[in-house]
């Protein structure tokens, strides 16, 4: 009468790993459980209280104690290194990930691909290879969640982080929003749509676009007169934009940051908090002039001036300080 | 039958004939009065929570969001948080048990400070009375966890007081934990050693420990929010420069320890309630009690287990994982302990003890889960989820309300004079136990499904298992509703107890049933080892009210 | 309070629930540190958010930090050391018996913790002259336009305010508390109540007013001193 799944759909190279681990440990659980039941059940049926049978004062047992202590820690940590080896690599987007720039607000999911394509509560992204989301949020905090992927990462106000996804499966899965964001946070749903590469491409070339992020990103760099100061023929007062993404960065007072995502997007909003070694500190603050989707095609865009380090269409990976090459 | 039990009162004095009439108690400072005060205040807040619990339930019958509106709901999740946990958990057993026995138990006649003791109860009253005040005027809809910029720049609603109440409640409950940490150091009986204590003092010593090294934190925390909010200090906002991971941090920093504030106890208490009914020492007091400990020190080192997809760095989260996987270990100590506390007893099956075999089992199954959120691949699938929501309330409720129940029924005859009736404690046992995993077993499934958390309507495939769960919500609250009747009924009705009905060991039962208001009519002198159960005879009938 | 009748003889002071007066002593002196020990953790949490933002917004804070009055911040810091000091000449006037001396000794305590008060609150109104205070009227205009070699962005300046307002308040309500407290035992030295053999308010007070002033030693560095070289 009821058709209800018991089981996720599993549909992202993820969703292997973390059911392996999950299935392990419903068994050790369940063993567990099981075990201290049926000690119960029979100490309590055996040793009920009975006519002529007394208790018998046990003090301790120190080799059971540290036994029963030193078994369970043995292993949890093996279950530990389980989880970590995983999460590691869900943490670790590879390189040349075809990148997808969310953009979270109260209540809906605004997505763009490099190619310019937008959507609204619904992702298209083709089968069989990796994809990068880059997220922010625009007011709360809101959490990007395809059960089916196995993959949930909060997005924030104010930064930006990151998911990597590589689908196995064609289909549509749910996506939700799993950060209690206000009065329609579970109506904050969609789907990721996972299609065939043909399909995909099919779908990229159709619809109505109005140029890739990157190119957005170039008319806005244009408007805002960004290349008063940041030249690409001579020093001009700002640093040459090109070939620095991904690169680290000498400040001025001495420390060395990575220019990521979450770098270039600081810088234009609040300029004199890391400022190149060499410059000064004059570029004016963007924050209020540019809302969060010009931001991210300001940021694709700065993206695009460093020649990508090979495969895929996108540009070197190396989006958040934490990030590390995907052995 | 009423005439007698209406000339024996009347003949023995004791703390709850002393003195009657409504200053008598609210300006007493005895602490088994004030012990009741509680037990009044935190049922009348169990159940407004479960109320609210129940038109969560019912809402969630339909994938649609049918019943109430989506603010509606997402407050009543937020205030079914906040009341179960500051207005019911947290005080529950230390604060109705651990009130009314601590000094009896370490020979005292009262607490350290008794007075502050009763400012403890008017805290938690004009902070429950705040908290009403917030609920009828139109509740919080930020969820129990104040999560920022949400609390402080979005929601329109009474953040502020709901922010004040919490914050008044916490100083109620460090009071209580400073009261109960200078007691059993300064004031146990003449050869009454630490090794000699009740294992529930060293559970309660471990709570008061938390209790006053944590929440401190959550009351600058939830006072930087309201500032935030009434004054305009941008000190978690991102539009202001401010980081809203720094109050997850801070928040997590108590709210994690607090879970061992809502369950250590309940520990101690199965451990009073397993050697008393299985004839027999416990196995292992040493890694018992210094197991409690060892909950509480860890309990300190892992809160942002709750954050590992908030946006930490890769390592921490690592670190996080690894410590959590720590604290699991005493607490596994423990239930191999008091299963083997019951082999080779001489077991009897009383209402308390079906309540502390309830405890074990489900406490178990609420703890194996959390090695799977501990589990850093498996979390970020699962936290936020169904998943987390089953977790904690194998643990909450499971654990820590069967262990206040089964406290409540052990200790119901020392503190009323009165027996309970059997046959429906057993009945109110095993109601709450099916109840509680029909309702709460199936929500584990939803959350590995993918069912979110806080979520007023859901996708028509997650119907049937959502549909279960409501029906065992109905069958917990019949469970938890019958034994409200009954004491109440024993009271005025229920058998007269003796002094020690379960023969039990410990110096509250070496007193009278009710104790007279200075506990003893002397100091006592202990010279015996803690649960002396080969000393101490079974009595011959179990004692049915 | 309520006297048990079984109670045959006490002393003057002895509680009920205690045995003798050395254990009501303990019990209130440890009572009193655990107290203190809940204290730091409170202000912890506020020492914490100050530590991270000053990492990450050190410009503003030297910033702001040079906004506020050095003069009357020593001169507070000084007037918290001497009642210290008062305090503790308190306590062992008390331990000698000394009424008199006791009760100058705990007025001039609260005359300086009057002093303190006042102060800060000079300190505060000038910061809401300056629009220093963080809310609708906040602008970090002035320190821009002061201090153009530190490179200051409002937002993060107006955390520095924010913590500095939260963290001197909260500092100045337990301020407030703590005259309080001395009013009361000024009454009772007055009356004579304290005696060699019986003391412990007088003991535990001052350890409160410790407190209280070693948090401002904290307070002082943190949020006057961050950086208060001379500028090129």
């Amino acid at each position: 009468m009821y058709d209800f799944p018991l089981w996720p759909a599993r549909a992202s190279t993820t969703a292997g790993s973390v059911d392996a681990l999950f299935i392990f440990l419903v068994a050790l659980a369940g063993f567990m459980s099981i075990a201290i039941f049926i000690m119960i059940v029979v100490f309590a049926f055996k040793y009920r209280r009975r006519a002529g049978h007394r208790a018998e004062q046990i003090e301790g047992s120190v080799p059971l104690e540290i036994t029963w202590s030193a078994v369970p820690l043995a292993i949890f940590l093996t279950i530990f290194v389980w989880g970590a080896v995983i999460y590691f690599r869900e943490r670790t987007p590879p390189r040349g990930a075809e990148e997808v720039y969310v953009v979270a607000k109260q209540w809906m999911w605004k997505l763009e691909h490099e190619q310019g394509q937008r959507e609204i509560n619904e992702l298209h992204v083709p089968v069989g290879r990796d994809v990068k989301l880059i997220m922010t949020s625009q007011d709360v905090i809101h959490s990007f969640y395809v059960p089916a992927f196995r993959i949930k990462q909060d997005v924030l106000p104010g930064r930006y982080t990151t998911a990597w996804f590589h689908a196995t499966r064609p289909g549509t899965y749910h996506l939700f929003c799993a950060e209690y964001c206000g009065t329609a946070h579970s109506g904050m749903i969609g789907q990721v749509v996972v299609m065939e590469p043909a399909q995909y491409s099919g779908w990229l070339s159709g619809g109505i676009i109005s140029g890739s992020l990157a190119a957005t990103g170039e008319t806005m760099f244009q408007q805002l007169g960004c290349p008063t100061c940041h030249r690409f023929d001579i020093q001009g007062r700002g640093p040459n934009l090109q070939g620095i993404f991904g690169k680290p960065v000498q400040l001025e007072d001495g420390r060395s940051v990575i220019a990521d995502e979450n770098y270039i997007r600081e810088s234009i909003l609040s300029p004199s908090a890391k400022v190149v070694s060499g410059f000064k500190p004059i570029m004016p603050t963007f924050q209020g002039l540019v809302n969060e989707e010009q931001l991210t095609a300001l940021v694709a865009y700065v993206k695009s001036l460093t020649p990508q380090a090979g495969g895929g269409a996108g540009t070197p990976n190396i989006s958040s300080p934490v990030e590390q090459k995907k052995e | 039958m009423a005439t007698a039990t209406a000339t024996i009162t009347a003949e023995r004095e004791h703390y709850l004939n002393t003195d009657y009439g409504i200053r008598s108690w609210l300006l007493t400072t005895d602490h088994k009065r004030i012990a009741l005060l509680y037990l009044a205040l935190i049922t009348v807040f169990f159940f407004i929570g479960g109320f609210f619990a129940l038109l969560i339930r019912l809402e969630l019958l339909t994938p649609a969001g049918d019943l109430v509106q989506a603010d509606t709901y997402n407050k009543l999740f937020s205030m079914h948080g906040q009341v179960m946990i500051f207005f019911f958990l947290i005080p529950s057993i230390p604060a109705v048990l651990g009130n009314f026995l601590v000094p009896m138990m370490v020979g005292a006649k009262d607490l350290a400070f008794p007075r502050i003791n009763l400012l403890s109860w008017y805290l938690l009253v004009l902070s429950a009375g705040i908290m009403l005040y917030c609920i009828i005027t139109g509740g919080v809809d930020t969820g129990w966890t104040f999560y920022t910029p949400f609390s402080t720049a979005f929601s329109n609603t009474h953040v502020i007081e709901a922010g004040v109440s919490i914050f008044i409640a916490g100083f109620s409950s460090i009071l209580t934990g400073l009261n109960f940490v200078v007691t059993i150091h300064r004031m146990r009986a003449p050869g009454l050693t630490w090794s000699r204590l009740p294992l529930f003092i060293w559970s309660i010593y471990a709570t008061s420990i938390i209790q006053l090294l944590g929440t401190p934190v959550l009351a600058i925390t939830l006072l930087l929010v309201v500032f935030e909010r009434a004054f305009g200090l941008g000190i978690f906002d991102p539009a202001r420069g401010g980081d809203p991971l720094l109050f997850q941090h801070l928040f997590w920093f108590y709210s994690h320890p607090a879970v061992y504030i809502m369950i250590l106890p309940s520990m101690g208490v199965v451990s009073e309630i397993i050697p008393c009914f299985s004839r027999k020492r416990v196995f292992g007091y040493s890694a018992v009690a210094l197991a409690s400990i060892a909950i509480a020190v860890f309990g300190f080192l892992v809160w942002a287990h709750h954050m590992f997809v908030a946006g930490i760095s890769l390592y921490s989260a690592m670190i996080f994982s690894m410590l959590s996987y720590s604290v699991a270990v005493p607490s596994a100590i423990k239930v191999f302990n008091w299963t083997a506390t019951m082999y080779k007893g001489s077991i009897r099956f009383s209402t308390p003890m079906l309540y502390a075999m309830g405890f074990i089992g489900l406490f178990t199954i609420g703890g194996l889960t959390g090695l799977f959120l501990a589990a850093l691949g498996i979390d970020v699938h699962v936290t936020d989820t169904y998943f987390v929501v089953a977790h904690f309330h194998y643990i909450m409720v499971g654990g820590a309300v069967m262990g206040y129940l089964g406290g409540l029924h052990f200790w119901w005859p020392k503190i009323s004079g009165r027996l309970y009736p059997e046959w429906l404690g057993k009945f109110a046992a095993l109601t709450v136990f099916l109840g509680f995993n029909l309702t709460f077993f199936p929500q584990f499934i939803l959350g590995y499904l993918g069912m979110p958390r806080r979520y007023w309507q859901y996708p028509p495939e997650f119907q049937v298992l959502n549909v279960l769960s409501t029906a065992g919500s109905t069958i917990l609250a019949v469970g938890y509703v019958l034994p409200m009747i009954y004491f109440l009924w024993s009271m005025r009705y229920g058998k007269i107890a003796d002094p020690n009905p379960w023969g039990a060991a410990g110096l509250e039962w070496k007193t009278q049933s009710p104790p007279p208001t200075s506990n003893f009519d002397e100091t006592p002198e202990v010279t015996w080892e803690a649960y002396n159960y080969d000393e101490i005879p079974a009595p011959e009938e179990v004692p049915v009210g | 309070m309520a006297d048990t009748p079984l109670m045959t003889e006490h002393e003057e002071g002895l509680q009920h629930q205690f045995v003798d007066m050395e254990q009501q002593r303990n019990a209130a002196s440890l009572g009193m540190w655990l107290f203190l020990a809940t204290e730091i953790m409170f202000f912890g949490g506020m020492f914490l958010a100050y530590l991270v933002y000053r990492y990450w917004y050190y410009p503003e804070f030297a910033a702001g930090s040079r906004s506020i009055d050095i003069v009357l911040g020593t001169v507070n810091t000084a007037v918290l050391i001497c009642s210290s000091l008062t305090v503790a000449l308190g306590v062992k006037a008390a331990q000698l018996g000394k009424r008199k001396t006791l009760v100058t000794l705990l007025l001039i305590t609260i005359l300086l913790g009057l002093a303190f008060l006042a102060i800060k609150g000079i300190e505060w109104y000038d910061k809401f002259e300056e629009h220093h205070v963080p809310g609708r009227s906040f602008s970090a205009q002035d320190l821009i336009e002061k201090y153009p070699q530190i490179h200051i962005d409002p937002a993060p300046t107006q955390i520095y305010f924010s913590l500095y307002f939260a963290m001197t308040g909260l500092h100045a309500l337990h301020m407030i508390i703590g005259v309080g407290i001395f009013a009361f035992l000024t009454y009772h030295a007055w009356k004579g109540r304290y005696t060699p053999e019986y003391h412990t308010p007088i003991e535990i007070g001052g350890l409160y007013w410790h407190f209280v002033d070693i948090v401002w030693i904290y307070l002082f560095p943190l949020l006057y001193l961050i950086d208060r070289k001379p500028l090129k």
